[in-house]
């Protein structure tokens, strides 16, 4: 026969997914989940964060059955997230009492509590390390660990956010705690125009590409910020959830690590003579992430012309898993809707002729 | 049936929230219900509205027939199902007849259904306007306001430029009088079926997170024009190659080594039950 109809779909299908087993096992020499846990954390931290489900191991463990590829694993965790019983919501965390492990500002130079560089690559030359290729992982870990310890751990108090002062001051205006229950965009249908806690939650979960794009082209000229990067700050906050018996007690489950970022810009045409704040948080250390979502935030806060500006435009294009299922569903048949499609332009063709 | 996981996959307070949206759309025909879509195991695009509902409807007495584009063997009916069967142990069918649910992508079933028998679609784009309009704000408001001009406007264009109403799938029908709906990407062939029916019409979209539905014996017109009736694909003059069917959905194929054309129907269990193969 000269023709393929698609037919003996289950054969096809265990035999292609046999074929990804091919692929994954790559070589004989095994990648353990602490490995990737542990080396490879960023890739964890923006996978966690897309994926909304905070577990290193799980997010080590998706990564290794995916040969690494985000999406997939972004995709593995939200689809057991749904297989979970909701038992609590957790209190609001309090980053102000971070354990912070970086922080930075670009507007002051001097800032209450310091400023802490941590762990960047921004000043490393992006060199091609050669010798990682045959380092001796064991001694690494020893010759780090053992300068680690020869140090005494500062005693790092609560640093007041840097918007505090220019609070005071009232060049950036001062808003009261919304005692609003959030809205639960895991939950719910986003509907517009949507709440902030809505826009914050969307922005945090969004592909890491897809706001640093957007947020890019606001940069541009494609939108209205300008921003400055008034605080970055990476550490680790306390989760705790209320206690059912004692409203005034709460109990605490761990700690998450997470960056925040807030950044300064204009308040609007109007009103030049005051700043206005955007905010972003992600899980890990996931840094130009969290600036883009800030950056977002304010552009969707002044709202304008340009795609970064329109809420509806940004919050609806930006998940991984809604981009990435849509995208690849179009390599399934659409045998039926061409036919359709063909008919309707033969028709067309016919009535024209 | 993997035991790791409830029966159907979602827990249960997610499968009665789900339940509680499709009662709402039921009550209120061709309105597309909000709901909170959960992430699947499948792509999301893929058909995990109609799996929502699905899994939240069955029980382990229910018979399950899955289709894509007309056909059970199409590598994602396989796939659906294979994932079902996983987390439910319930039977599956070929047979339109035998199912108590039918999931399907593209198509509705030729033979008629019956009234203890849900047909669940999987629909990509819910919104009806989003051709004439992009923005989610500004369609709500035109169905609440039912401002469907645009919609008219589209279709009478068309007209004039063309000669003909050129779209394809997806053809918009009026529902009771007040919803304009999106049929999913069935051909217009299978749009006559959703008017007055004896089944009820469960239509999930996942990713776009609505939920609608046509129950039995409900309004549901194509629109059209006073002057230009609605028409349908057709396929005069040709017949399905197997089963000599004449008044089926076809599929064209080609047959590369003699350049011939050929059809055959898209709905296979159909074609099959014809030629009394099953």
């Amino acid at each position: 026969m000269g023709y393929v109809a698609v037919s003996g779909g289950s054969e096809a299908i265990e035999a292609s997914i046999r074929l990804l087993d091919y692929y994954r096992s790559g070589t004989d020499k095994d990648l353990d989940i602490e490995t990737v846990a542990e080396k490879l954390s960023l890739l964890v931290d923006r996978v966690m964060g897309e994926a909304g489900l905070y577990s290193k191991t799980y997010a080590a463990l998706a990564l290794k059955q995916c040969e690494g590829c985000i999406e997939e694993a972004v995709f593995l965790l939200r689809a057991y997230r749904s297989t979970l019983t909701r038992n609590y919501y957790s209190n609001v965390l309090d980053s102000n009492n971070m354990r912070v492990v970086r922080r930075i500002s670009s507007a002051f130079k001097d800032i209450e509590g310091g400023q802490i560089l941590g762990a960047t690559y921004d000043y490393t030359h992006r060199l091609i390390n050669f010798e990682i290729g045959s380092e001796d992982a064991g001694a690494l870990r020893m010759n780090v660990l053992e300068e680690l310890n020869s140090q005494r751990p500062e005693e790092i108090a609560p640093c007041p956010r840097v918007s505090d002062e220019l609070k005071k001051e009232g060049l950036i205006e001062t808003v009261l705690p919304d005692k609003a229950e959030p809205f639960d965009i895991t939950e719910n249908l986003l509907e517009y125009p949507a709440d902030r806690s809505a826009r914050l939650q969307t922005l945090s979960r969004a592909d890491t590409g897809f706001l640093s794009g957007l947020a890019y082209s606001s940069l541009r000229g494609f939108g209205g910020a300008h921003p400055t990067v008034g605080e970055l700050r990476t550490g680790y906050v306390e989760v705790n959830v209320p206690y059912l018996f004692d409203e005034a007690q709460e109990i605490y489950l761990g700690e998450v690590l997470i960056t925040e970022v807030e950044i300064f810009s204009e308040a609007d045409d109007e009103d030049k003579l005051k700043l206005a704040v955007g905010y972003g948080a992600v899980f890990g250390r996931n840094e130009n992430k969290a600036i883009a979502a800030a950056i977002l935030d304010r552009e969707l806060e002044t709202g304008g012309p340009y795609p970064s500006q329109n809420e509806e435009f940004v919050l609806t294009h930006g998940d991984s898993l809604e981009m990435s299922g849509f995208l690849s569903h179009l390599k399934l048949p659409h045998y039926v809707t061409f036919q359709s499609k063909l008919d309707a332009v033969r028709k067309t063709r016919g009535g024209k002729a | 049936m993997n035991k790791n996981y409830n029966f159907a996959f979602i827990d249960e307070g997610s499968k009665r929230e789900i339940r509680r949206t499709i009662l709402k759309a039921v009550a209120i025909p061709g309105y597309q219900v909000p709901f909170g879509s959960r992430e699947l195991p499948i792509g999301r695009g893929w058909g995990t509205g109609g799996i929502q509902i699905t899994l939240s409807l069955i029980g382990p007495d229910d018979v399950l027939k899955v289709i894509d584009q007309g056909s059970d063997e199409s590598v994602n009916a396989v796939n659906i199902k294979k994932f079902v069967g996983l987390c439910t142990d319930v039977r599956t069918t070929v047979k339109t007849s035998e199912a108590t649910i039918i999931q399907t992508r593209h198509r509705i079933p030729e033979t008629p259904l019956r009234n203890d028998q849900i047909l669940v679609l999987q629909v990509p784009i819910p919104e009806p306007l989003r051709i004439v309009e992009a923005s989610e704000e500004k369609t709500k408001k035109m169905h609440a306001e039912k401002d469907y001009a645009p919609m008219w406007l589209l279709l009478y264009e068309s007209l004039i430029k063309y000669g003909k109403i050129t779209l394809g799938t997806e053809y918009p029908l009026m529902v009771e009088g007040r919803y304009i709906m999106n049929p999913s990407p069935i051909p217009k062939f299978d749009n006559p079926k959703l008017n007055d029916s004896e089944c009820l019409y469960l239509f999930g979209a996942g990713r776009e997170k609505k939920i609608y539905a046509i129950p039995p014996h409900t309004l549901a017109e194509s629109l059209a024009f006073e002057d230009v009736p609605f028409e349908k694909e057709s396929f005069k003059g040709k017949r399905c190659r197997l089963c000599g069917s004449e008044d089926t959905y076809l599929d064209e194929m080609f047959d590369s080594s003699t350049g011939e054309k050929m059809y055959q129907c898209s709905d296979t269990s159909y074609c099959q039950e014809v030629r009394g193969c099953i």
